[in-house]
């Protein structure tokens, strides 16, 4: 009796051996590619699907899917050019904001690519210790300081960055 | 009808001008066959190879203008490998052999060159239209003949075509004589264009009514174009940026105010987030909208632009309108009959752009809708009934849900009875696009209720060969089916040979379809030309013994009164 009570405390649960994504406790969807083996609609047994073939990586790409035409899909990728101006330079250049994968990146590339240091940015007070603040500009057209808000939405609503001269940025 | 003269049934035949009545009326007796054929002017050929330039000519002397369609509608989506076919090199000689007066060509999915071009410039002295959709395989060079030798060209209309933009200056050799334009469409050039000829022809055709430009046109060149041509109906805008440039903005502003003509919108296709506000004083007047390919624009501002647009009827938008945008345009456009919503997101990445919540409030916001393109993240089979409730008069149903195979989002059920609802309720159904978790059921409606439908496209969805069989049987209208990565196999295939008779096409691919079945196929119906798309394993195709258990990658069969085409490629077998 007591051996019974101990196993059902321990929840089992945890140490079952099951393919799926942690956390999940519902049957994983297979969501995409068809294999060539075709083996999962002749025995049409969800059972032996399970056993058979883990749940795919979530964005496997399939060929011709979406049925998009290729002229939209390169249309999308573009938008993550933008341009990058500064403050006393004579040409703007261009930047493809997919390369980076957070802030440290971009603004070691901005240095290098314009020649300064940028300083260290605090949430309080902004960038310190350069005499240039990294802004931007966003969907809605608003110009932005550059860290606040996390990488994933700045690398998405970014439309243009400019780095502005201290003395012409009292705000930041 | 018998009593009147040739001339008056001729006379009575120039009334009608749908390629469909006049099948129907050449095949009423031999008489009215006769007299048809020597005054068709417009000739449609839906599938190239379904017949050759020569019996064309022989049938029909008198013609005017030709269309042509090449490949399968999956090349659209790279599922047809390059160089499978559709060119009109062949065409275009045997016309210019013959004393047919060629006024216009239009062609879809086929394979154009330059020199196909010259000779097409060269071979017909009224040749006025040119319309290029989805070709490939030409360049600049060959439009730069067009330009050069067609005096009465009238239009020169390229839609998503790929093109070798060699940089050149096709749009100076329009002679300066040259006033005749009217459609000029050349968006999806990539390259530099000489602005200042194009400033000048723009000019000089006073009859110009539609313009679309490519996006290496920038703003200021556009503020000046616009000015001299007011009298433009469609406008394609090329890039949009505006920057600090204030003066071309005011100029661009002036014109547009002059816009009154203005009724069909698109372009901006490099495009600043803020600056369609410049198009609000002719949003009222506007008809046809499309910002498909505005990737760059928040859908804050385009809700701003479609609130102005009450008299919208075509709509083309990316999903980043969102489920409010579109319940804007469900309160605003009350005379919306078009709507094709395309995805921003194309790996499923999880921001729900748009949901069936923005497909239910535009079913029910719009009265006249009848076609509909809808790219989600997920839907739900209630939603679905609600449309098929509020819309009864669709045409043409294209829902595609992202992810293969996903459920309804809340009873985790299969989809059938959403899309069956819509075959229910929508009596005049003539296209479907299906998507999403579907077993046989959805075929078994489809057949039963779909009596309209002519065009069918099914991914990843079904059960069993009875799938497949439920459409073929209950269709009796199908004429295009196309099918990728579903378990339809060699039973549905052979079930009723003649049924392809009645159909231009079937495409087949990732199926379960074997080498052993379509052999059976083809000899079945030596009417049909069955070809096996094959690029990877060639070889093992032949091996013996084996060969018959083979499953094909990708099947295209289609009826032909012409056999065998002899330009097909190494890696396309035709059985």
């Amino acid at each position: 009796m007591a051996y019974e009570e101990v196993i059902n405390e321990l929840n089992l649960k945890d140490t079952e051996l099951r393919l799926g994504l942690p956390g999940t406790d519902e049957q994983a969807e297979v969501s995409c590619v068809k294999s060539n083996k075709r083996q999962f609609h002749q025995s049409n047994d969800e059972h032996n699907l399970k056993e058979e073939y883990p749940p795919p990586p979530a964005k496997t790409q399939i060929v011709g899917w979406p049925p998009v035409r290729s002229n939209r899909k390169n249309n999308n990728k573009s938008v993550s050019y933008v341009k990058v101006s500064m403050d006393g330079a004579p040409y703007l250049r261009k930047i493809d904001l997919k390369m980076y994968k957070n802030y440290h990146e971009l603004l070691k590339a901005l240095e290098n690519m314009f020649k300064f240091t940028i300083g260290e940015y605090s949430e309080r007070e902004g960038y310190k210790g350069s005499g240039f603040v990294p802004t931007y500009e966003d969907k809605d057209g608003d110009w932005m300081l550059v860290g606040d808000v996390p990488w994933d939405m700045f690398s998405s609503s970014c439309q243009k960055l400019r780095i502005m001269k201290r003395s012409e940025a009292p705000a930041f | 009808m018998n009593y009147f003269p040739d001339e008056v049934i001729e006379h009575v035949f120039d009334f009608v001008t749908s390629h469909k009545d006049r099948n129907s009326i050449s095949l009423v007796c031999k008489s009215w066959f006769k007299i048809e054929r020597y005054s068709r002017q417009n000739v449609f050929i839906g599938n190239c190879y379904s017949i050759s330039p020569e019996r064309l000519l022989r049938r029909f002397p008198c013609f005017k203008s030709l269309t042509l369609k090449g490949k399968p509608h999956f090349a659209d989506f790279n599922l047809v490998p390059h160089g499978w076919g559709g060119f009109v090199q062949p065409w275009i000689e045997a016309l210019a052999r013959s004393r047919v007066g060629l006024e216009e060509l239009r062609l879809k999915r086929m394979v154009v060159t330059d020199e196909g071009l010259e000779l097409l410039s060269r071979s017909f002295v009224n040749f006025k239209s040119l319309v290029l959709v989805s070709c490939e395989g030409f360049s600049t060079d060959g439009l730069a003949s067009i330009a050069s030798n067609c005096r009465h060209l009238r239009d020169l209309d390229l839609q998503e075509n790929e093109i070798d933009d060699h940089r050149g200056q096709w749009l100076s050799c329009f002679p300066e004589t040259y006033t005749s334009l009217v459609t000029l469409n050349f968006a999806c050039l990539e390259g530099e264009t000489n602005l200042v000829a194009l400033e000048r022809l723009v000019a000089r055709s006073p009859n110009l009514r539609s313009l679309k430009l490519n996006r290496a046109v920038p703003l200021d060149a556009l503020a000046r174009l616009m000015a001299c041509a007011p009298q433009i109906v469609d406008l394609g805008v090329g890039s949009y940026e505006d920057e600090q440039d204030s003066e071309s903005c005011l100029k661009l502003q002036a014109a547009i105010r002059k816009y009154t003509s203005l009724r069909s919108l698109s372009g901006f296709l490099e495009a600043a987030p803020h600056c369609l506000s410049a198009f609000h004083p002719v949003c009222h007047n506007l008809t046809s909208l499309n910002l498909s390919y505005a990737a760059e624009i928040h859908g804050s501002h385009l809700i701003k632009l479609i609130e102005h647009c009450k008299k919208l009827q075509r709509l083309w938008i990316l999903d980043s309108i969102g489920d409010k945008g579109l319940e804007v345009v469900a309160s605003t456009c009350k005379e919306l009959q078009e709507l094709r919503v395309f995805p921003t997101d194309l790996h499923g990445g999880g921001n729900t752009a748009v949901t069936e919540d923005g497909l239910v409030a535009i079913s029910a916001g719009c009265p006249k809708l009848h076609s509909i393109l809808y790219f989600c993240q997920q839907m739900t089979n209630a939603a679905l009934i609600t449309v098929a409730r509020n819309c009864p008069n669709f045409i043409r149903f294209r829902l595609c849900i992202l992810e293969p195979h996903k459920p309804d989002h809340v009873t985790s059920q299969p989809l059938d009875e959403g899309f069956g609802a819509i075959v229910q309720a929508c009596k005049n159904l003539k296209r479907l696009s299906v998507s999403g978790l579907l077993t046989d059921q959805v075929f078994l409606y489809i057949g039963m209720f779909a009596t309209q439908l002519e065009m069918l496209s099914i991914a990843f969805a079904g059960d069993t060969d009875k799938g497949m069989l439920y459409v073929l049987n209950g269709c009796k209208k199908m004429r295009k089916l196309e099918i990728r990565d579903s378990p339809f196999g060699d039973a549905a295939l052979l079930a009723d040979v003649n049924k392809y008779e009645t159909m231009r096409s079937l495409w087949m691919s990732s199926c379960e379809v074997t080498l052993g079945g379509c052999k059976r196929l083809a000899r079945k119906a030596p009417w049909l030309n069955v070809e096996i798309i094959n690029e990877n394993d060639n070889n093992r195709m032949e091996e013996n013994g084996y060969e018959g258990r083979q499953k094909v990658d990708k099947l295209y069969l289609y009826r032909t009164v012409v056999g065998t085409r002899v330009d097909a490629p190494p890696f396309v077998w035709i059985l």
